[in-house]
C-alpha cells in the first residue's frame, strides 16, 4: 500500500506515466495493434506470462497458458495475420479496463512494480467471454520510455474450463 | 436420469457403410444418449492417475458417459501398502447427493455426505447413519449395496494410469491390446518405469462431438491445411532465430513441423484395433543428438542397458488412441481425455507427465509442447476447434447426409479386425474407429 508520505508530486508524476502505459497497451490490444504491442516489451527480457495457478511464482519450467518472449510473441501475431489462420475469419474484438493500478515499488536497478486490474470483454461472431484478473507489470525505463520486462497475467478465471481458446495476449 | 432413445439396430447399421457415415452419428442427441449407455458407460474409461491422489482420502471427480464418478485413496493396507483406490459413483445412496463436492480434495477423516451426514469408508462402504435406530424394524439393511457408494463394475491400474468400466466386460489388458504401447512408452523413458502428474491439467470445451476430436487426432491431412498458419509463422521466426544464433530451438520445430508436406505425412501408419483404438506410427523428430538427449539415454542405458535403452527410444509412435475418449502422445508424455457433454459439446481434460527420474532438461522440453500446443492459449488447436465447431454446424443441417472416409478405401490391409492403412493419409482409422462405433451400438440390442 502506498502511504500518505509516499504521495509526494514526482510520485504522482510517476503514477500517471505508468496508468498511462497501461491504458495505452490496453487499447493496442483492442485495436489489435499487435507489433506496437509487441514493441511495448524489451526486446531481449522482455515476457509475456500468464500462469495456470495464482501460486505458481516464475515461469521458467512451470506448466502456463502463456509463456512468451519477444520471438514467440511474434509467432502469434504471425498466425493471427496470416491469410490462412481459420480461426481468425471469424469477426472479433475485445475491450479492456484496466484500473486500481498500484505502484508496489522500484528497486534498486530502478525497475518499477506495478500491480492492477482488469476486466476485458470479448466478442467472438455471437458469443461473448468475460475474462478478469490481475497484471503485474515490472518496467524498465528505456531512451524510448518505459518498457515491459515481466508482465504477469493472473486470470481469475484460469481454471474454470475455457470455452473455446485464447487466440491473442489479454 | 437421462432418457434411453430407442433405436434399433438395423437403423444404425444403415448409418455406418464402409467408406461413408451419415451425418446423424454426430448431431443426433438421441444417438449421443446411446453413445453415452452402450460406448462410454460400458467400455473402460480413464479415471486419471494415481498421483493425482497420493495421500489416504484423496479424491478426483470426473464423469463416465452420464454418470457422475470419483476416484478415492483408501488407507495403507497389508495388501496395499500405499492404499487401494476406488473408483465409486460420486453420490449418496440416502438421498442422491453428490458426496466429493470439489473436482479434487481430499475427503477428510470419511467421506461424508453434507446434507444428512451418512459417512462412508473411502472404498465406499458405509461407516454409519445418524439416529440408526431410526432404521429398526425397516428395510434399511447397513450390509446391502443398496447402502453403499456404488462401487464400478470394475476397475484396474496400468502403470498408475486408473481405469474404470461400469458394466461386464472384458479385463483391462485385454482391451487395450497392442494399445498399451501408449503406457509403455511414455513410462519406460524414465529410468525407473514411472511418471507423475504435472499440475494443474488444462480443460478446454469444444462445441462440436466428441469423435471430431477422435478422428482428427489420427488425421494426417490436416496439419498442413489446418495450421498452416503457426507453421509458417513459427517456420519465419525459427530461421530468423538460426540465422541470429545458428541454432534451432526445438520448441519451433514442435511447431513448424505442422507445415509438413502430405507426401511426408503420407509415409506413417495408422493401424486401428479391434475396440476402435489406434496406434498412429510416425515420428516428430524428438530423438535428435542434442546434449540433453544424450544424457537422457545415459539413464536409461544405466537403468536397463544398451539394447532395452535403444528399443524404448526408438519406438515410433506419434499418437496412440484409446477409444473412445482417451488420446496419448508418448513421446511428449501428454494425455487428453475426452469427457462428453451433448452431441455438439465436449470437455477435455489434457494432462502432462513427468518421467521420474530422468534429466529435468527432457521434462523442460516436452513442456513447451503442453505450452505451445495444450495450453488454452495453443497456437494449434484455436484452427482445430474452429474447423469441428464448423464441422457441428455442418452435419447439423440436411442437403447432404453423408461424411466421406472414401480416401484409400479399398487398399487397407484388413483382416476383419486389425485394419492398417497401406498410407499415412488414409482414412483408414477412421474407418476402423466407425467399425468399432457400430459394434458398440448394435451389441445387446
Amino acid at each position: 500500500m502506498t502511504n500518505k508520505q509516499a504521495q509526494t508530486a514526482p510520485d504522482l508524476a510517476l503514477q500517471h506515466e505508468v496508468e498511462q502505459f497501461l491504458y495505452r497497451q490496453s487499447e493496442l490490444l483492442d485495436n489489435k495493434q499487435w507489433q506496437s504491442y509487441i514493441d511495448l516489451f524489451q526486446p531481449e527480457q522482455g515476457m509475456y506470462w500468464m500462469p495456470l495457478l495464482p501460486s505458481h511464482t516464475h515461469w521458467d519450467g512451470t506448466p502456463s497458458i502463456f509463456v512468451e518472449d519477444v520471438d514467440l510473441m511474434t509467432v502469434r501475431m504471425k498466425r493471427v495475420t496470416h491469410p490462412n489462420a481459420w480461426s481468425q475469419q471469424a469477426e472479433w474484438g475485445t475491450s479492456h479496463v484496466v484500473s486500481n493500478v498500484a505502484i508496489e515499488s522500484i528497486d534498486a536497478a530502478g525497475e518499477i512494480h506495478v500491480r492492477s486490474r482488469f476486466h476485458m470483454m470479448e466478442l467472438r461472431r455471437d458469443d461473448l467471454r468475460h475474462f478478469g484478473g490481475s497484471y503485474r507489470h515490472q518496467l524498465v525505463r528505456t531512451a524510448d520510455g518505459l518498457r515491459i520486462k515481466l508482465q504477469r497475467v493472473d486470470l481469475f478465471n484460469a481454471q474454470s474450463p475455457f470455452e473455446y481458446v485464447l487466440q491473442i495476449w489479454v | 436420469m437421462s432418457h434411453t432413445p430407442h433405436i434399433d439396430s438395423a437403423e444404425l447399421q444403415s448409418l455406418v457403410e464402409v467408406d461413408r457415415v451419415h451425418r446423424r452419428c454426430y448431431s443426433d442427441p438421441d444417438i449421443f444418449e446411446l453413445e453415452m449407455k452402450n460406448i462410454f458407460e460400458k467400455t473402460w474409461q480413464y479415471c486419471g492417475h494415481e498421483s493425482q491422489i497420493p495421500k489416504p482420502g484423496d479424491y478426483y471427480t470426473f464423469q463416465i458417459g452420464r454418470q457422475p464418478m470419483v476416484m478415492v485413496r483408501g488407507e495403507p493396507s497389508a495388501s496395499h501398502p500405499e492404499g487401494a483406490i476406488s473408483v465409486l459413483y460420486n453420490r449418496c445412496p440416502h438421498r442422491g447427493v453428490q458426496v466429493c463436492g470439489s473436482r479434487a480434495g481430499n475427503a477428510g477423516d470419511k467421506l461424508t455426505c453434507p446434507y444428512h451426514a451418512w459417512r462412508f469408508h473411502y472404498d465406499g462402504s458405509l461407516e454409519s447413519v445418524p439416529l440408526e435406530k431410526g432404521y429398526r424394524d425397516t428395510r434399511f439393511d447397513r450390509n446391502s449395496p443398496e447402502f453403499q457408494m456404488t462401487k464400478a463394475e470394475a476397475s484396474d491400474s496400468y502403470r498408475g494410469f486408473i481405469f474404470a468400466r461400469l458394466a461386464e466386460g472384458p479385463n483391462l489388458l485385454d482391451w487395450m491390446g497392442p494399445a498399451k504401447i501408449a503406457i509403455d512408452d511414455m513410462c519406460d523413458r524414465s529410468p525407473v518405469g514411472k511418471v507423475e502428474v504435472v499440475f494443474p491439467s488444462n480443460r478446454v470445451v469444444q462445441r462440436s462431438n466428441w469423435k471430431f476430436f477422435m478422428e482428427n487426432q489420427i488425421d494426417a491431412v490436416h496439419p498442413s491445411v489446418t495450421h498452416m498458419s503457426t507453421g509458417q509463422a513459427a517456420a519465419e521466426v525459427e530461421r530468423k532465430i538460426q540465422r541470429q544464433t545458428g541454432e534451432k530451438p526445438l520448441h519451433y520445430h514442435m511447431l513448424s513441423a505442422f507445415t509438413t508436406p502430405f507426401e511426408k505425412w503420407d509415409t506413417l501408419v495408422n493401424t486401428g484395433y479391434p475396440y476402435g483404438h489406434i496406434v498412429f506410427s510416425g515420428y516428430m523428430g524428438l530423438r535428435p543428438t542434442d546434449p540433453d538427449t544424450r544424457a537422457h539415454e545415459a539413464v536409461l542405458e544405466q537403468a536397463y542397458g544398451k539394447a532395452k535403452m535403444e528399443e524404448y527410444l526408438d519406438r515410433n509412435i506419434h499418437h496412440v488412441l484409446l477409444y473412445p475418449a482417451v488420446s496419448i502422445q508418448s513421446p511428449l508424455q501428454q494425455l487428453r481425455v475426452l469427457r462428453p457433454v451433448a452431441a455438439d459439446r465436449t470437455l477435455s481434460e489434457i494432462w502432462h507427465f513427468r518421467l521420474v527420474g530422468a534429466p529435468e532438461a527432457i521434462y523442460r522440453r516436452a513442456l513447451w509442447y503442453f505450452n505451445l500446443v495444450n495450453s488454452p492459449a495453443t497456437l494449434i488447436n484455436a484452427d482445430d476447434l474452429e474447423n469441428w465447431q464448423r464441422g457441428q454446424k455442418g452435419l447439423s443441417a440436411s442437403g447432404s447426409d453423408w461424411v466421406s472416409f472414401h480416401r484409400d478405401y479399398g487398399r487397407d490391409k484388413d483382416d476383419g479386425s486389425v485394419l492398417e492403412s497401406t498410407n499415412g493419409c488414409s482414412e483408414a482409422p477412421m474407418r476402423s474407429q466407425f467399425r468399432a462405433w457400430l459394434k458398440f451400438m448394435t451389441v445387446n440390442h
